[in-house]
């Protein structure tokens, strides 16, 4: 007889002000890293990186007065598991602001794992031109990578093990701002 | 060559529709004949006994058309191969029709299949001749040398004799030999490149159909030309309701008509089609529910006089195709009594007399053939039939070459467990394996 | 050998029994699948590797090529076979090619053949996923699963829409398909035609009939005009061309007497002053090149469907590799 599921322990990692405060000190790195913002475009990976790309992205411009243009990436057809993952995985937008050639793109993300979400990003970022330089934003890097890539920006850092899960929720989806830790 | 053992089936339940008899006896067979039917008979010395106990005795089946490929295609059936799958079931005479490879037209082809029957030694093969040679719908065969060697009727089955002049002049001659002709009814230009029933079934398979107008028209004009010779038309394989009707009116009016139609119309309708199972595909198609009751009640009361399976075996490969490309036909001496049976008896519609009169009497009737009857001096041509054996249809198991038939794997009840032909034995459940 | 989509099940060989969901999956996947086809370098790695024949035993340009360019967007390996069997070969040939295409581990075979249930005889026969790209004239999935998208784009929906088949009907697969697409996703369906172009029964199938187009377009939101095929007056079902023109034929001026706007449809190739005329197909409310573009997305969504993956693993994907 199959024993009931252990019962999962919520831990908050980040309530609704240490996720905006996180927000904003990503913002200003960002604009450290960047040298100014004329060649900036922010490329939020779906799903919840969109939300968090559009908000970093609305701060920048509160700070420097000028239009940052944003985009969303779906790497739904760039995985690298597409034959054993589950089945039709759906296929969010994808929507590029104009050429990439020569511009600092900004990929942002919720959570940083193993990679290979990035990886695929990249992947995709290729076919839409050549960036003069692609950065990686994520809000949680929660350790546990498989592949060799960094994030150049984090909002928070995290240990955590396979077993477990790092979920965050956005206010525009999920009608609050809050990342919990699920073990 | 010594004569058979003289055979008393003892304790077994006679039924025999050529005298209306349906009841416990034995029936004794001597010299190739009935000897004597009745109860407590004694056998005489030397005599073979079987204990038929709870099975039913008839005269042996006949079926009036049948397809064996010899000669051209001897390895979908041969006359031996046809005659056994025959025997095993039940039937004690048949007759193949002439679309072989060449065709039955002349007096030596007809004589071949004569010699080819009598070295088998089983169910009893008659031959029919073509209408015209090649079944090229244009000369008459030579029906007279064809009568001679052993014909007992002439078609051009595959095919429709398609012109009326040829039909008028073919109804005519044959009367000088009074035998019938056979007609496959189908107007070729309706039903060209059909392959189907044309009706929802076929619209939603993307088929193209064959109307039920195109067999109606050939059975009008059939049954309006044997009217006008006196000559005496067999229509082939009945498949649609309005064909029972103009039948019925034709045989009140007195014309000399009479029809068939095979186990898998009484049974099945163009819904067996879908899925493209090629194993529903023959010609004439299988039609509506409307249509098989209108054949039940049609075979019921006497306007179709009798059951024939239209055999029509063909290489498994050969089936194995498209439905479009997949030739029509299918194998039915094996099943046909079971079938018939299951279908038609057990679920109340026909009494078990009832059926053995349409497969036995009243076809020996038609064709004008021995048989069909046990009474005291006729041809012991019998069956025993073991009404309560529950069996399901294997075709690897068919002693037929071929293996294409509808109904396989389908549970049937009824089964020849003893068919006898001459006076001879030529198929024995009991003795031939398991099953 | 890619495993069985969950969804879709092995083989696409018709919309006569799948349910309105997988049929509303299709069109949802398509419209992101549209967006790649915009971009510069138009292809996605979602089916690197692997190997897609198509498989065509009647001649075709428009239909293969616009499967060949979803495969390439897809990024699969993609082989052409033109196959023209004689009736008396076709039957063989098809059983033989299951078998060898089988042996050769292919991934998904589209096919286009001239008998009825083709497709369904060669995914009953190998594993490998089959796609009825037009079977005789019983299905053309993928021209139907286009349609529908077409008309959900340009009206917002398909429930309640009514929908008017027009022309060859009996020999038509493409109507076929579309019927029943139509029919599960809410539309009213019709067709109009001569009497000796429509096939019997289909008015048992829930479908309204008309016998002239001036009763077509009174009633219709949108018209699917079928091709005519000139054969069709060889073998005597319309007396000529010229007559079908002038009685069935989709004119302006006819149209003029509609007060809808009514949407013009038609699966390609045109004959121009047969079926349709010119003013109309280049229309304003004409949407047959939107079809055509529709029909590499619709394609790249049902090769990636039925290519996808394992129910069991969805969880997996919920958490995802992030």
């Amino acid at each position: 007889m199959p024993r009931p599921p252990k019962a999962e322990e919520r831990t908050i990692l980040l309530d609704a002000r240490a996720m905006s405060r996180a927000l904003q000190h990503m913002a200003v790195e960002i604009l450290e890293l960047a040298h100014g913002t004329g060649d900036l475009v922010l490329i939020g990976i779906q799903r919840r990186g969109v939300e968090l790309a559009e908000r970093i992205a609305k701060l920048l411009e509160k700070e420097k007065g000028a239009e940052i243009p944003r985009g969303a990436l779906d790497i739904t057809l760039y995985r690298d598991d597409l034959g054993t993952v589950g089945p039709n995985p759906v296929i969010g937008e994808t929507h590029i602001p104009g050429d990439l050639t020569d511009k600092h793109a900004v990929i942002v993300d919720d959570v940083l794992y193993t990679g290979r979400t990035v990886r695929a990003a990249l992947d995709e970022l290729a076919d839409f031109g050549r960036p003069k330089r692609i950065s990686l934003c994520v809000l949680v890097d929660r350790g546990g990578r498989e592949l060799p890539i960094q994030a150049d920006v984090v909002g928070t850092s995290v240990k955590t093990g396979p077993g477990e899960r790092v979920e965050v929720q956005v206010e525009e989806l999920d009608g609050r701002d809050q990342v919990d830790v699920i073990r | 060559m010594s004569p058979a053992p003289a055979i008393l089936l003892q304790g077994g339940h006679v039924i025999d529709p050529s005298r209306d008899m349906d009841g416990a006896a034995d029936v004794l067979i001597q010299d190739g004949k009935i000897a004597s039917v009745g109860r407590g008979l004694k056998a005489p010395d030397g005599a073979l006994v079987r204990n038929v106990k709870g099975k039913v005795v008839t005269p042996g089946l006949v079926d009036l058309h049948v397809h064996l490929r010899e000669p051209g295609n001897e390895d979908e059936e041969t006359v031996a191969s046809g005659a056994r799958a025959a025997a095993a079931g039940g039937f004690t005479a048949i007759c193949a029709m002439p679309n072989t490879d060449p065709v039955t037209d002349n007096q030596a082809a007809v004589g071949f299949i004569v010699r080819q029957s009598g070295r088998a030694a089983l169910t009893r093969v008659h031959p029919i001749g073509a209408v015209s040679i090649g079944q090229r719908g244009e000369r008459l065969a030579e029906f007279g040398e064809m009568v001679g060697a052993g014909a007992v009727a002439v078609s051009d089955d595959g095919k429709p004799v398609a012109s009326s002049h040829l039909m008028r002049t073919a109804l005519e001659y044959a009367r000088t030999f009074n035998i019938p002709v056979a007609d496959h009814c189908e107007d070729p230009s309706l039903a060209a490149g059909g392959v189907m029933h044309e009706g929802l079934v076929s619209t939603r398979l993307g088929l193209k159909g064959i109307p039920a107008a195109a067999e109606e028209i050939m059975v009008a004009r059939d049954v309006l030309l044997a009217e006008l010779t006196g000559g005496h038309v067999h229509l082939c394989h009945m498949s649609a309701r309005g064909s029972v009707a103009i039948i019925r009116e034709a045989k009140e009016r007195g014309i000399r008509v009479t029809a068939e139609v095979t186990p898998h119309h009484l049974t099945l309708t163009d819904y067996a089609c879908e899925e493209y199972d090629t194993h529903a595909k023959m010609n004439p198609p299988l039609r509506e529910a409307a249509d098989v009751a209108a054949l039940r009640g049609a075979l019921k009361d006497g306007v179709i006089d009798c059951i024939a399976s239209d055999h029509a075996p063909h290489a498994y490969d050969e089936k194995e195709a498209a439905f479009d490309d997949a030739p029509f036909g299918v194998v039915g001496l094996e099943t046909a009594f079971a079938v018939a049976y299951t279908e038609l008896v057990e679920s109340g519609v026909f009494t078990l007399p009832e059926l053995i009169r349409r497969m036995s009497t009243e076809p020996a009737r038609v064709f004008r053939l021995a048989g069909g009857s046990l009474a005291v001096g006729a041809v012991a041509d019998v069956a025993v039939f073991d009404t309560a054996a529950k069996w399901s249809v294997d075709p690897t198991a068919f002693h037929s070459k071929s293996r294409n038939t509808p109904f396989a794997g389908r549970a049937l009840t009824g089964r020849a467990v003893l068919t006898i032909v001459a006076g001879a034995i030529v198929h024995d459940l009991d003795h031939t394996g398991t099953r | 050998m890619t495993p069985p989509s969950p969804t879709l099940g092995k083989d696409l060989t018709g919309l006569e029994h799948m349910t309105p969901e997988q049929i509303r999956l299709i069109l949802d996947t398509a419209e992101p699948f549209k967006e790649v086809s915009e971009r510069p370098i138009k292809k996605v790695p979602a089916l690197r590797g692997k190997t897609i024949v198509n498989l065509f035993f009647e001649a075709s340009t428009r239909t293969r090529i616009s499967f060949e360019f979803a495969e390439k967007r897809l990024s699969a390996d993609t082989v052409n076979v033109a196959a023209t069997g004689s009736s008396v070969s076709k039957g063989e040939t098809l059983v033989d090619t299951a078998r060898n295409l089988e042996a050769m581990r292919i991934d998904m075979v589209v096919i286009r053949h001239p008998s009825s249930g083709a497709a369904e005889f060669l995914g009953n026969r190998i594993a490998s996923n089959v796609i009825n790209a037009g079977d005789g004239k019983h299905e053309h999935p993928t021209q139907a699963l286009l349609d529908l998208l077409t008309i959900r784009d340009k009206h917002g929906k398909i429930e309640g829409l009514k929908v008017c088949l027009v022309g060859d009907v009996l020999h038509s697969r493409v109507a076929r398909s579309n019927l029943w697409g139509l029919t599960k996703l809410g539309a009213e369906v019709a067709v109009c035609g001569p009497w000796t172009l429509l096939p019997r029964g289909i008015e048992e199938l829930g479908v309204k009939v008309f016998g002239r187009i001036e009763e077509a377009i009174e009633w219709a939101d949108v018209l699917n005009v079928l091709r005519l095929q000139l054969e069709r007056m060889e073998k005597g079902f319309i007396p000529s061309v010229r007559e079908y023109y002038r009685v069935f034929g989709v004119t302006a001026e006819r149209l003029e007497r509609s007060p809808k706007a009514i949407t013009i449809m038609h699966p390609g190739p045109m004959n121009r002053g047969v079926e349709i005329d010119s003013r109309v197909a280049d229309g304003p409310h004409s949407v047959i090149l939107d079809q055509v573009t529709n029909g590499v997305a619709v394609r790249m969504a049902v090769l990636y469907l039925l290519a996808g993956g394992r129910a069991e693993l969805a969880d997996a994907a919920k958490r995802g590799a992030e």
